[in-house]
């Protein structure tokens, strides 16, 4: 079981009470999809991917980058027991979806790039320790069901 | 994963706009590798104070940024002109690779967080690729 400090809870707290969903899901996963072209490979039905102006001004993928941080929220919520929280979703991931769980690990380095871009110097060291211990937690539970 | 002629351009101009904080983002780089991987302090068990913030974490993150600015500047041919360090890092230091991916990734969040304009994705995978392939040549006499 992971244990969390209440001032580990108090950060990934603030950071969702102040996050702008619509902004932050989509700027992270266009985020990936231009780092790491290789995870456009998820993305076929998905439009115009062919550069990263276009990736830029997807709609489709921003609603998708919503969709994604949204389903954060459930971690969030369960922070005592991310791993069961997400054991569905993990199956989803790797048994319709069929995507590498290294893939968890980009995405989520993307998405601390864009907060750490939205936060500026409020994104102290605590901060980032904290913010990255919960995402390495959210990116083992979606991993762990992979059979 | 080599850069491309644009790519080059845009680490270099990255790079120059940067320069003015340079020192600032190797000190906050090295010191948020400590805290978030804390694995990483068995490498500086000879200092008295391996924490985050601490005096010799952010003088060595100064000289660590030190190196990447020379790098820069060797772009075209990395291998060949980090050859010393490369044997530096093979033969003395033995820093275990898998480490200059989680530097590399808290220099692009300092540099993210300093520079949020300027740190479009497309500096960003300029800049990931570059430090990818410095890595590279650090590790070159590895084995």
């Amino acid at each position: 079981m992971v244990e969390w400090t209440d001032s580990e809870r108090a950060i990934i707290n603030s950071i969702f009470s102040n996050l702008d969903y619509e902004e932050i899901g989509r700027k992270s996963l266009c985020r990936c999809l231009i780092v790491y072209p290789w995870t456009q490979r998820y993305f076929g039905g998905f439009g115009n991917l062919y550069n990263a102006e276009t990736i830029l001004c997807n709609p489709l993928i921003a609603a998708h980058g919503t969709k994604i941080l949204h389903g954060l929220d459930r971690a969030l919520k369960n922070m005592d027991d991310i791993k069961n929280t997400y054991a569905e979703l993990s199956l989803l991931h790797s048994d319709k979806l069929h995507v590498d769980p290294d893939n968890f690990r980009l995405l989520a380095d993307c998405l601390t790039v864009v907060i750490a871009a939205k936060m500026g110097p409020a994104f102290t060291v605590e901060t980032q320790v904290a913010w990255q211990k919960f995402l390495s937690v959210v990116v083992s539970a979606l991993g762990r069901q992979y059979h | 994963m080599s850069l491309t002629s644009k790519q080059k351009a845009t680490v270099k101009d990255f790079f120059s706009k940067m320069s003015t904080r340079s020192d600032d983002i190797g000190a906050e780089a090295l010191s948020r590798l400590v805290a978030v991987y804390p694995q990483t302090k068995s490498y500086f068990s000879h200092w008295k104070d391996a924490s985050p913030g601490s005096a010799p974490v952010r003088k060595h993150g100064i000289t660590i940024m030190g190196g990447v600015y020379d790098a820069v500047g060797k772009i075209d041919d990395l291998k060949g002109g980090l050859l010393s360090l490369s044997e530096l890092h093979a033969f003395m230091l033995r820093v275990d690779p898998v480490n200059f991916k989680l530097l590399a990734h808290c220099m692009l969040v300092c540099m993210s967080m300093i520079f949020p304009e300027e740190f479009t994705p497309q500096v960003h995978v300029a800049v990931d690729k570059f430090l990818a392939q410095l890595a590279l040549a650090l590790a070159e006499k590895y084995r």
